[in-house]
């Protein structure tokens, strides 16, 4: 493995060197402060520190940070000013999809890889979908209701 | 705001959590600050003979016992768990020290290095054997934190008057909050000060806590709550030990120290439900109405006492469940194992409670060949008649409305009857609960601790509330400032709320019980009208509620007779599930529930609270699977311990009634725990129904139904 390697974060290349076993999670929270990824189990069961990598939803703490090298890498920051993210932003909350919002961000997440890839959803697809992120709050039904309103919403392309 | 307050608004904090702005405690750093791991025992019972550390390197510390300058146990209804071990550990994961350093790798190779010579003892497991005569005493002389009982009317001479007489034994299991977020604090000690920041429901029970450990006076101890992802009673009492252990941390190393759990950790070693063993005998006369009932709980406290005295109280004063019984008795036992101590957890003693009563109600019905939602019926509660603790039911009981509409939606009369006798490798089958509960604290617990709620108006005509109430996902901070700005007449905008900090805000108590709204809410909402009143005053205005009791009350302590609570929020669920009769796998498929919560300050927040509840209640009656063996929890990892996901829920059709209770705010009641307690209990009906056998047991598990068909 060499030294250094590169990636894409929210759109900028940027490069790691290091210990090259850490975990995802910890590069991108302690090293580049993006701190809206959260770790809920450590395990990768939970999905509260969800990540695009290369536009599908991963699980950050269980991918090591040697494994990212020229790939792309989207977090919650780097997704924010995008009017997919408003879509889902108003959906989320018109839906009361949101509680405690340790999940959410990690749900978000979830929602913007599945409406790339299939921008119309059946309730099973967005099940399926959702998985691997785990909320205790809501019981899920209204987050997967955001999702059917986020993509019912129409006007953006996803 | 001129609308109804139950139309729904946009939560208040909605936005900053989408967007990952929100700071929990994990986010949070501080200049030095060091991080916290603990040691924990490997025995469930056990003398230490000794701990040897090895060297350490600079600028780390082993914090433990000996630097505990108060008293080194941590204050909750009595002096309870030591904050770090005294030389004998009682549970497995029991706290001995913390290694704190700047770096976690080291910190793990310190914690590698520590050898702990113990000298095991006799321990007790389970309930059954800490109450054989033989077994080691590991508490008082019967291994019962507390033994209550209480009678209504003749029950003695009810018995021996019976026609029949029908006995039950259920059980429950283990139930885990998992909140998502993990347990977490930092402590900073700074000119004599303590601060604490962390996730929790209860700042005052955390500030009580430290300042005994510490032995200083309260007013040095400052506890901020940080926004909460998630609690579920599952930080109400335990934030306490870690708030103490972070403080010590904190004065000995002079920096902050930040302790946030593993996932693993917080399974294994966090107070849980308690597991339950409830005895029910009934007695019918001949016209097969119940005229009494002995009724006697259990529950596994584990080795500490905690909150298990107020739980198991809860679970004795919903041990009839909703039906009017004239004579009874009840006895509960709060039982010392030497096992993680156990805990509160929404609904609080009263999901074991509900669960034996309507499973016993279906066995009866089956018994004397009557239709158990009849029966039911026959039985329930009416405004006028007495509670299990012989309290006035002074308010409507809508259970004849909330039944018959669900019965409309659900259409279970005649599904009961259909899915009887099915052949089929998937079976169907619906069943019903019905449930209440008390709003707010137990018995005199609201008089003891008389909760101040305070509005304070700035000249630029915002109002700021200040409880010690905080938000965890429920939506306190919405509700409360819905509440006032509808009183005020004022923008939602202009009320301020902040998360809670003791050097600002009064002790409201804690935020638990469902008491939030109805109770604090309420003491807001007097506080508002006063301001309105006097909203023209110059300069700052505060107005200050502190609560009492409408006067009805009448609650005797002792004899565990009177009001048990000043008001009750009803339910009644319906599950209907599909049962794999190759691999008794159950399926949920259709969940109908119907609330009684007096009004619901916003309804789309109340929805949140019946789904999440449901689905929580749901994973309790079946998938969320723990068990404790040899004192050791064995669903120890997320992977292992399985709650439902969005590949699990059903559909849920809710609907409220709106039912005004004159002393709540704007006629609500309590809401976030109701909505746990029925599905347990309506699942295990309905695969009663789908399998026509009988359930004694929740969480109801694919191995169990496979034994019992096979029978």
């Amino acid at each position: 493995m060499s030294d250094e390697i590169r990636f894409k974060l929210n759109g900028e290349t940027v490069s790691y060197s290091g210990n090259m076993v850490r975990r995802l999670l910890d590069v991108l929270r302690d090293d580049f402060g993006l701190l809206g990824i959260k770790e809920g189990c450590g395990e990768g069961e939970c999905g509260a520190c969800s990540v695009l990598l290369n536009s599908r939803n991963v699980p950050s703490c269980i991918t090591l940070i040697g494994a990212v090298d020229g790939s792309e890498i989207y977090t919650i920051e780097g997704i924010r000013n995008t009017e997919q993210f408003a879509v889902l932003s108003e959906s989320f909350a018109e839906a009361g999809a949101v509680q405690c919002g340790f999940c959410t961000p990690g749900m978000i997440i979830a929602s913007l890889s599945l409406l790339e890839q299939n921008p119309s959803p059946t309730r099973e697809q967005i099940q399926d979908a959702l998985s691997g992120n785990l909320c205790r709050c809501s019981g899920m039904n209204m987050i997967i209701e955001a999702i059917q309103i986020a993509a019912n919403k129409g006007g953006v392309k996803w | 705001m001129n609308e109804k307050i139950s139309e729904s608004i946009v939560r208040v904090d909605a936005h900053t959590k989408i967007g990952g702005q929100t700071k929990y405690v994990g986010d949070m750093k501080f200049d030095g600050m060091l991080y916290a791991k603990t040691v924990r025992s490997l025995h469930p019972r056990a003398k230490i003979l000794s701990i040897d550390i090895p060297d350490i390197p600079d600028g780390y510390f082993i914090v433990d016992k000996n630097d505990v300058p108060g008293k080194n146990r941590v204050k909750i209804l009595i002096y309870d768990q030591p904050f770090f071990a005294e030389g004998a550990v009682n549970y497995i994961g029991e706290p001995i020290l913390l290694v704190v350093g700047p770096d976690r790798d080291i910190i793990s190779q310190i914690i590698s290095q520590i050898d702990i010579e113990y000298e095991p003892l006799p321990a007790v497991l389970t309930i059954e054997d800490a109450l054989l005569e033989n077994s080691p005493r590991i508490y008082g002389q019967d291994n019962c934190f507390v033994s209550h009982e209480y009678i209504k009317g003749e029950p003695d001479d009810a018995f021996a008057n019976a026609d029949k007489i029908i006995d039950g034994e259920y059980r429950t299991g283990y139930q885990e909050q998992l909140y998502i977020e993990p347990q977490g604090v930092i402590g900073i000690y700074e000119n004599h000060r303590m601060t604490i920041y962390g996730s929790m429901q209860c700042p005052y029970y955390a500030h009580r806590a430290i300042a005994e450990g510490l032995g200083w006076s309260e007013d040095k101890v400052r506890v901020i709550q940080t926004t909460t992802g998630g609690a579920f009673g599952g930080k109400e009492e335990y934030p306490s030990l870690l708030s103490g252990q972070v403080a010590f941390a904190s004065l000995k190393t002079k920096k902050p120290v930040k302790l946030v759990f593993d996932r693993d950790e917080d399974i294994q070693t966090t107070t849980k439900r308690h597991p339950s063993v409830i005895h029910h005998r009934t007695a019918l006369d001949s016209n097969g109405t119940i005229i009494a009932a002995d009724i006697d709980i259990k529950f596994d406290a584990g080795a500490y006492a905690g909150l298990s005295d107020v739980v198991l109280q809860r679970g004795m004063f919903c041990a009839s469940g909703v039906y009017n019984i004239p004579n009874l008795r009840v006895r509960g036992r709060a039982v010392a194992t030497n096992t993680v101590p156990n805990g509160a957890f929404r609904g609080f003693g009263a999901p074991q409670a509900f669960f034996a009563m309507d499973m016993q109600i279906e066995k009866i019905a089956r018994i004397i060949g009557i239709n158990s939602l009849d029966f039911r019926l026959k039985h329930a509660l009416k405004k006028g008649d007495r509670t299990c603790t012989d309290g006035l039911l002074r308010h409507d009981v809508k259970i004849p409305e909330m039944m018959s509409r669900i019965e409309e939606l659900s259409d279970i009369r005649d599904k009961i009857k259909k899915f009887k006798s099915q052949t089929g490798r998937i079976r169907k089958g619906i069943g019903l609960s019905m449930f209440y509960h008390g709003c707010g604290f137990t018995g005199n617990g609201e008089e003891i601790i008389h909760g101040t709620a305070t509005l304070r108006k700035y000249p630029d005509s915002k109002v700021e509330i200040l409880t010690s109430n905080v938000e965890m996902g429920q939506g306190a901070l919405t509700a409360m400032r819905k509440i006032v700005a509808k009183s005020l007449e004022i923008p939602i905008e202009d009320v301020i709320y902040e998360n809670p900090d003791t050097s600002r805000v009064p002790d409201s108590g804690p935020t638990v019980a469902s008491r939030t709204t109805v109770i604090v809410g309420g003491l807001l909402k007097s506080a508002a009208d006063e301001l309105k009143q006097r909203w023209n005053e110059p300069g700052e205005i505060e107005v200050s509620k502190t609560y009492h009791h409408p006067k009805y009350i009448e609650w005797n302590q002792e004899t565990m007779h009177g009001d048990a609570y000043p008001t009750y929020s009803w339910g009644i669920n319906v599950v209907e599930v599909e049962v794999d009769t190759l691999t008794y796998e159950i399926t949920p498929k259709k969940v109908w529930a119907i609330f009684d919560v007096g009004v619901p300050i916003d309804e789309r927040m109340m929805r949140g609270q019946i789904e999440g509840g449901i689905v929580q209640g749901l994973g309790y009656g079946s998938i969320e699977v723990m068990e404790n063996i040899g004192g050791k929890i064995q669903q120890g990892t997320i992977t292992d311990y399985t709650i439902p996901t969005a590949k699990d829920v059903p559909e849920i059709v809710s609907e409220m009634l709106d039912n005004p209770y004159e002393y709540g705010p704007f006629g609500a009641k309590c809401s976030g725990e109701l909505t746990l307690i029925g599905a347990a209990p309506a699942l295990a009906a309905a695969v009663e129904n789908a399998l026509e056998i009988e359930i004694n047991k929740i969480p109801v598990r694919p191995e169990e139904l496979l034994e019992k068909m096979e029978l």
